[in-house]
């Protein structure tokens, strides 16, 4: 073991200690194995599987139409995303024609389930640097969005919106008087935010300059998201791959170059009102229409092998199937956007301290079902 | 670049290289295992093809072989490209590892030897990622039996 001399008194040597399963800024089963010097990080090693479940396995036995159910409960922040990531691929995999009126209120919705995704990372961020109030702030405004999504599907979080070919229902009624409403409201309330939290200096001086990633690093690691833009890295795919209604919305990327913590919390703070001007110029327009073609009721892909992306509110998540023309797919493969953004972990925390490393694991805004698939 | 260029591009770089575009959004080239590592170094080397960005890395068991698909792009000039390799040893599966071409890599190197047992040479640190070292068997293979916790219909 690595002694070195402080000065001629004292002497600091590594240890390992763990910080969770159970520890709170991990916002779940993950585990990290830390080897430290003093505070002084020297290795953060993550175990992981505490919650696997194996959905892969599960898909090559399941229908198309059973798989959506199983993807919200990866991320379940970006729950309708998931969704509408394995539909995408279906419906693309058959060739379907989908109805314009199902790809907007599929952007509206994706829109307003990112919000609602930074929102109560926004609280807990706050929360995990030592600022409490902002866990009530982050979740007073989460609440109204999930009020919506339960009067539009009677779900808050795992949704099950979207089925191959459309939705499952049609809009409430009151659905866009509601979006209007938390628009009107939200817009009042983020700059709100910047008050609480952004410009607070304490806050500052705990992001800025903390777990820095370069360019080359986050496109090497695969970073993508958040944390990706964070770090100068162009990689939005609803900017380079759109899909659904985002092909006639205009809309900002985010981008920083600094790529430290605080650059990686204002990317995400951007993205909220990016979102809200998605939702903006969808919300007068919602064309009239079917919800949902009928498909099949055993969908078989053809032969073949399909691949879609879609921008969660983590980053980029790919479905990659590979069909044999059953009604299963003979494999299915989630590329999940935590998984590849925890990889980075160990490269950007050594040589920080242990705070550092929660207000660092903070911003990758890590959900563990969503590493552990 | 366009399918085609990248095809006769890549294609002069080795005489054993299969591409296909059938049934596949992507161009799809099948490389023997044991030119694999130096065609991935050129592929994210090279100015033209310049594939930097390694989004996805799947493992597959296509019954008779083991195999892993790379799904890669290129941030500069947005064209991607699948790659596949494969081995017919499924008693002693070995592969090279690419962790050193693309970080990504390393991670998901250790989830497709938990899931299927494929062994990267020179991986840094190649163990079970997900499941418990003394775990028997590797779950995701298709000849894989669980009589207690799978469900089959």
């Amino acid at each position: 073991m690595e002694t070195t001399t402080l000065n001629s008194n004292f002497k600091s040597e590594e240890y390992f200690i763990n910080m969770g399963p159970q520890h709170p800024a991990t916002h779940g089963v993950l585990r990290l194995l830390l080897t430290i010097d003093g505070e002084i990080i020297k290795k953060v090693e993550p175990d992981l599987g505490y919650i696997h479940r194996s959905i892969e396995k599960m898909c090559e036995r399941d229908s198309y139409q059973q798989i959506v159910h199983l993807t919200d409960r990866m991320d379940y922040l970006s729950a309708n995303i998931n969704n509408e990531a394995v539909c995408l691929t279906v419906e693309n995999a058959l060739q379907l024609e989908i109805p314009d009126r199902v790809k907007v209120i599929r952007t509206i919705i994706g829109e307003l389930t990112r919000i609602s995704s930074h929102c109560l990372w926004w609280g807990v961020m706050g929360m995990d640097v030592g600022a409490l109030t902002t866990y009530f702030y982050g979740f007073r405004d989460r609440e109204l969005l999930n009020d919506i999504f339960e009067e539009t599907c009677g779900a808050r979080l795992t949704m099950n919106y979207n089925v191959p070919g459309g939705l499952m229902f049609d809009i409430h009624p009151n659905f866009v008087k509601r979006v209007k409403d938390f628009i009107a409201h939200f817009k009042t309330k983020l700059p709100e935010y910047d008050r609480l939290l952004t410009d607070n200096i304490i806050f500052q001086k705990r992001t800025k300059g903390v777990g820095i990633l370069s360019k080359e690093d986050a496109i090497s690691f695969g970073a993508s998201g958040p944390v990706g833009r964070a770090s100068g890295y162009s990689c939005d795919v609803r900017k380079h791959h759109p899909y659904s209604a985002l092909d006639k919305v205009t809309f900002n990327e985010a981008l920083k170059t600094e790529g430290d913590t605080f650059a990686r919390y204002s990317v995400r703070i951007q993205e909220m009102w990016e979102s809200l001007s998605i939702v903006e110029q969808l919300i007068d327009n919602i064309p009239e229409g079917e919800h949902r073609v009928t498909t099949k009721a055993v969908i078989k892909l053809p032969k073949g092998e399909f691949y879609q992306k879609v921008e969660t509110a983590r980053g980029e998540l790919g479905v990659y199937i590979i069909s044999t023309g059953t009604k299963s797919p003979y494999r299915l493969k989630f590329r999940s956007p935590g998984f590849s953004n925890l990889s980075l972990l160990n490269h950007i925390a050594v040589g920080g301290k242990i705070g550092d490393l929660v207000a660092t694991m903070a911003t990758l805004d890590l959900v563990i079902p969503d590493i552990d698939r | 670049m366009t399918n085609q260029s990248l095809q006769e591009l890549i294609g002069s770089w080795s005489p054993n290289l299969e591409f296909n575009e059938e049934g596949s959004q992507y161009l799809n080239v099948s490389v023997p295992p044991e030119e694999l590592h130096a065609i991935m170094l050129n592929l994210k080397q090279n100015e033209q093809t310049s594939l930097d960005y390694l989004f996805c890395l799947s493992g597959v068991d296509w019954g008779e072989e083991l195999g892993v698909v790379y799904h890669l792009e290129s941030t500069e000039f947005r064209h991607s490209l699948v790659v596949k390799t494969q081995t017919s040893d499924r008693e002693n599966p070995i592969l090279d590892s690419v962790y050193d071409i693309w970080a990504t890599a390393e991670f998901h190197e250790r989830e497709v030897f938990d899931f299927f047992g494929i062994r990267f040479s020179n991986h840094p640190n190649l163990k079970r990622l997900f499941l418990t070292d003394e775990w028997e068997g590797f779950p995701l293979r298709k000849d894989y039996e669980d009589n207690i916790n799978m469900i089959i219909k």
